[in-house]
């Protein structure tokens, strides 16, 4: 009974904040001149309405599933990961790489080792700040920033002045032995979407993630030493270890994002493509509360947001949908505050009346 | 409990959707519209976009023909934005803006094979067909920054000038590479400060840096910059008011972003092309499958020199400009581009 209560409570929280924020985001649009109603109707229609359209939601969507994952993961033990960015950029490129340097291996050999090659790049530009913040005690924020101002430095040099195929800014293509078939395989009626079956892999990592996390003994000393540093310590975790291990595994589910525009998409690495994902990844993962499995569900939901803005880029500047995008983020995080506040304080009042709540 | 917590957002939005039901669109095709998906500085650069808007606005000023656009992000949202004004009925025309779009645009007037399309700064590779419907706009913007930079290495007083360019990559190498040859062949001494605003497409969005990289210019004795940087130009003409130095604007006349501290500007007549295109497709003369090529010669490449400026250039540099603009043109001078 109590549990039916706080759900339906925490479902009404969301649905409050999305409304109020449409709402206000709706106010904007009039005052630029446009009917908030059929904007909207747009953006939900071209999103959710069609198989095209939720197949571009789920392509937006898997590259935030990994960034999402990345920083949930550091966070999980305590660490802020901001370089989402540059560690995906890293993997990224190195997934490209691969893909067309050694093209004359076959399909079975070239897909595991491109994927490998993004895991291990983001992998080791994750583990950088680890061992800075180990063995040092640099701060990880700063490191991390840092290290993706770096990465894009160093991918825009070796893209522009080493592989550029010339007068473009990107690498030559990577070998069709590398790529990922896209969804349209399946149903037809996704013709010309670039979503691809990187998007299971995205939603294994998830999974991988969530039992890392919850059931395996390295999983616990990671989640032990996000709650109390001094606590692992003292139980004998070799934190030093674990954060460098934290950071090195954040990076190399970061580094998967190639498997999704690199193989699965465009076929090469064309710089600038992922500006802002791994900072929107910052997003998905609070908004999931760190929570491996969530993250999936909130990455669609940025998704949405993301696709939904290009849908209605003929009605409203691009600067409104960002405006609107930020507006639901905040209502989304402020309500869903205010509404756990609410339930412990509902939860305290029935626990005095139930003696075994 | 924590599971269906965070399953709330995407239910809530699925709830929300089920009203927002899709219907068709109801608009007439009586005429056709033009669709166009800017670069990624978008709209508000006041050079290059604005150029490209400039021709649409034209459009529907002179021809009545009306058109809707789109600013798109990064990565996959070019394509995405390109097949949505394609798979629209009353669109009849769809343009590109940069070269960024060649890849794009090509797949498109092949899945699209009704539509007409354009784009600006196409990249030409020879060894690939151009689609029948698919017209690529190049400019030679490499005789236009020649120009200036002559221009510049006769008018500086220090024999330092610069250069601020927005994202490094090949089409800015361009411009740069140009401007240094033009100022060294009238004045071999000349020494040349060159700077970029970064290394993604953000570089072509950030004043402040431009303001940064031409004050540093400044400081090394420069006294005349010359950017190719999109909105980040802005900063460097603010950097110029402030130390009462030149610019050299891009793209458009930017004369007026900070009259009396802009010496010309490199213009490319995109506005003039997008406007060529739709009045193409208008008379139903669009011919695509083919490049079109603008240079001094046909005037779709210049520099500015008019009431505005005329004060800050003296007669006979005006002359020598001019006699080699008509070198470039004879073919008596090649201009490096790399």
């Amino acid at each position: 009974m109590k549990y039916y209560k706080t759900s339906l409570l925490q479902l009404i929280g969301p649905l409050l904040a999305l409304l109020l924020s449409f709402l206000i985001g709706g106010i904007f649009i009039f005052f630029v001149g446009r009917d908030p109603i059929l904007v909207y109707e747009r953006f939900f229609s071209q999103t959710l309405g069609n198989a095209y359209g939720m197949s571009q939601v789920l392509f937006k969507a898997t590259p935030l599933m990994f960034t999402g994952l990345c920083v949930a993961l550091s966070f999980r033990a305590g660490l802020f990961n901001i370089g989402a960015e540059g560690q995906l950029i890293i993997g990224t490129f190195l997934t490209a790489w691969v893909g067309f340097t050694f093209n004359s291996l076959p399909a079975l050999v070239l897909i595991p080792f491109c994927l490998i090659a993004g895991i291990l790049g983001g992998a080791f530009w994750g583990a950088i700040p680890g061992v800075l913040k180990a063995k040092f005690g640099a701060h990880e924020v700063i490191n991390t920033i840092m290290m993706n101002f770096i990465a894009a430095a160093l991918v825009s040099y070796l893209v522009i002045n080493v592989y550029a195929v010339p007068a473009t800014i990107h690498t030559p293509q990577i070998s069709p032995a590398s790529e990922l078939p896209r969804l349209d395989f399946l149903v037809d009626s996704l013709r010309g979407s670039p979503a691809n079956v990187s998007v299971f892999l995205a939603l294994t990592a998830s999974i991988f993630c969530y039992y890392f996390l919850w059931k395996t003994r390295w999983g616990y000393e990671l989640r032990a030493l996000g709650l109390s540093r001094s606590a692992s310590e003292y139980a004998g975790i070799n934190i030093g270890q674990r954060t460098i291990m934290t950071l090195a595994l954040s990076g190399g589910i970061a580094g998967l994002v190639g498997s999704n525009f690199v193989m699965g998409y465009k076929h090469y690495f064309e710089l600038g493509f992922s500006e802002g994902i791994g900072y929107i990844g910052i997003a998905v993962a609070l908004l999931a509360k760190n929570h491996p499995l969530g993250i999936i569900l909130t990455a669609v939901f940025f998704g949405i947001l993301e696709y939904g803005t290009l849908t209605i880029g003929t009605f409203v500047p691009k600067e409104l949908s960002n405006i609107l995008q930020a507006i639901v983020i905040l209502f989304v995080l402020i309500t869903s505050k205010l509404i756990n506040w609410w339930i412990r304080q509902l939860q305290a009042l029935t626990a005095i009346g139930n003696v075994h709540a | 409990m924590k599971k269906i917590f965070l399953s709330l957002p995407f239910i809530a939005i699925l709830l929300c959707c089920g009203c927002g039901q899709k219907k068709p669109e109801q608009l007439k095709t009586s005429e056709l519209k033009i669709g166009l998906v800017f670069d990624v500085g978008g709209r508000g650069d006041k050079s290059f976009n604005d150029a490209a808007y400039r021709g649409l606005e034209r459009g529907k000023r002179e021809l009545g023909v009306d058109f809707e656009y789109i600013e798109p992000g990064p990565g996959a949202d070019r394509e995405a934005a390109l097949r949505q004004l394609a798979s629209r009925d009353d669109i009849g025309l769809i343009f590109g803006i940069g070269f960024i779009f060649t890849d794009d645009i090509t797949n498109m007037a092949k899945e699209f094979p009704h539509k007409n399309f354009a784009c600006i700064d196409y990249t030409v590779d020879f060894k690939k067909v151009i689609p029948p419907n698919l017209v690529a706009l190049v400019f030679k913007e490499e005789e236009g920054s020649f120009l200036v930079g002559a221009l510049a290495a006769l008018i500086t007083k220090t024999d330092i000038i610069g250069f601020v360019g927005g994202m490094q990559s090949p089409l800015i190498k361009k411009f740069e590479a140009a401007y240094v040859a033009g100022a060294k062949y009238v004045n071999p001494k000349c020494l040349v400060h060159i700077g970029y605003a970064g290394v993604t497409g953000e570089a072509f969005k950030n004043p402040g840096k431009g303001k940064e990289l031409a004050l540093g210019q400044y400081a090394k004795g420069a006294d005349i910059i010359y950017h190719a940087s999109g909105v980040t130009g802005l900063g460097v003409f603010e950097a110029a008011r402030e130390k009462q130095k030149l610019a050299i604007g891009v793209d458009s006349d930017q004369y007026h972003e900070a009259p009396g501290y802009i010496l010309t500007s490199m213009t490319k007549v995109v506005d003039n092309a997008v406007y060529d295109m739709i009045k193409a497709m208008n008379e139903g003369t669009f011919q695509g499958g083919r490049v079109i090529t603008f240079g001094l010669k046909s005037k779709g490449i210049d520099y500015v020199y008019n009431e505005n400026n005329k004060n800050l250039i003296p007669d006979d540099v005006h002359a020598k400009i001019e006699d080699l603009r008509s070198k470039i043109i004879a073919g008596e001078i090649i201009v490096p581009y790399q």
